[in-house]
């Protein structure tokens, strides 16, 4: 029975056309780059440091999402595991563990933001202007997503060696994450 | 899908990211804000993958996130020994070596 109705919503996904597979794909484009860029603005301007690792989870999300709208679905599954699932909760406990820290923000320093903003500003106008001059209307090509077995093929093949100096960092970093931590 | 919307999208939060690096006062939210900007990186990488139709950005953007991880531990431990040795983790006031 199941398999019936999956194999009939599958049938009209492939009845789609060509236009409608791309309006659809730019509407939750619309849709999940929106979200990123409210939380995004919310993360960096709100007071309260537990609300800024909220909204850093949206925008983590937003970002598998693109990942998996490009046909990247491993990536996306790795972001969702590793930020959301390890970083994010990483944060809440360095919030936790520096309490006191919660209201601290405060707007003191308006010079600061200005600069800052201006920064910000600049940085945004110099990317998109080459950007846009750059890759005008270049096209995505519309291929199959890109499956893990080649990822898995390209990484301990062509790139061993950068993946073993990955695991060579990591050890490194949590050695010295508990050496710099440590109480004594 | 034209790449540019991908581009441009990753281009405004890399500079939210800056803003927020920048301006907060906070640690841990800075530490955060760096976070923004590597996953900006990151939607880049795997835009262009699929732009050329290749893996080795997809493979790129799983190291970004693997040193990322690496980042924020140790960021964290200095967060919490700051906060450990002066009772707060305002990084305005971390002037020590200032000339």
């Amino acid at each position: 029975m199941t398999a019936v109705v999956l194999s009939a919503k599958l049938g009209d996904l492939d009845s789609l056309t060509g236009s409608e597979v791309v309006i659809a794909q730019n509407v939750v484009f619309a849709v999940i780059g929106l979200a990123m860029v409210a939380a995004a603005l919310r993360m960096v301007t709100t007071a309260n440091v537990v609300h800024a690792a909220l909204y850093l989870v949206i925008i983590l999300s937003g970002a598998a999402g693109l990942f998996i709208l490009l046909g990247a679905e491993f990536v996306a599954v790795t972001q969702i595991l590793v930020y959301i699932g390890a970083i994010v909760v990483l944060f809440l406990f360095g919030i936790m563990l520096t309490r006191g820290s919660y209201g601290t923000d405060e707007d003191t320093g308006q010079e600061r933001h200005k600069m800052a903003a201006l920064v910000g500003v600049l940085v945004l106008g110099v990317t998109a202007g080459s950007l846009i001059d750059t890759f005008r209307d270049a096209e995505l090509a519309r291929s199959a997503p890109s499956s893990t077995a080649e990822i898995g093929d390209s990484i301990f093949g062509q790139y061993i060696v950068p993946f073993e100096a990955i695991s060579v960092l990591l050890l490194a970093a949590l050695i010295g994450s508990v050496v710099v931590a440590r109480r004594d | 899908m034209l790449l540019n919307q991908f581009l441009l999208l990753s281009a405004v939060l890399f500079a939210i990211g800056v803003y927020g690096v920048l301006a907060r006062r906070n640690g841990v939210l800075v530490l955060m804000s760096i976070e923004l900007i590597l996953n900006a990186v990151n939607i880049n990488l795997v835009a262009f993958a699929a732009f050329r139709e290749a893996i080795p950005g997809e493979v790129f953007a799983l190291f970004v996130v693997a040193v990322a991880a690496a980042e924020v531990g140790v960021g964290l431990a200095m967060v919490l020994l700051l906060y450990r040795n002066r009772q707060n983790i305002d990084l305005t006031e971390i002037d020590l070596m200032r000339g």
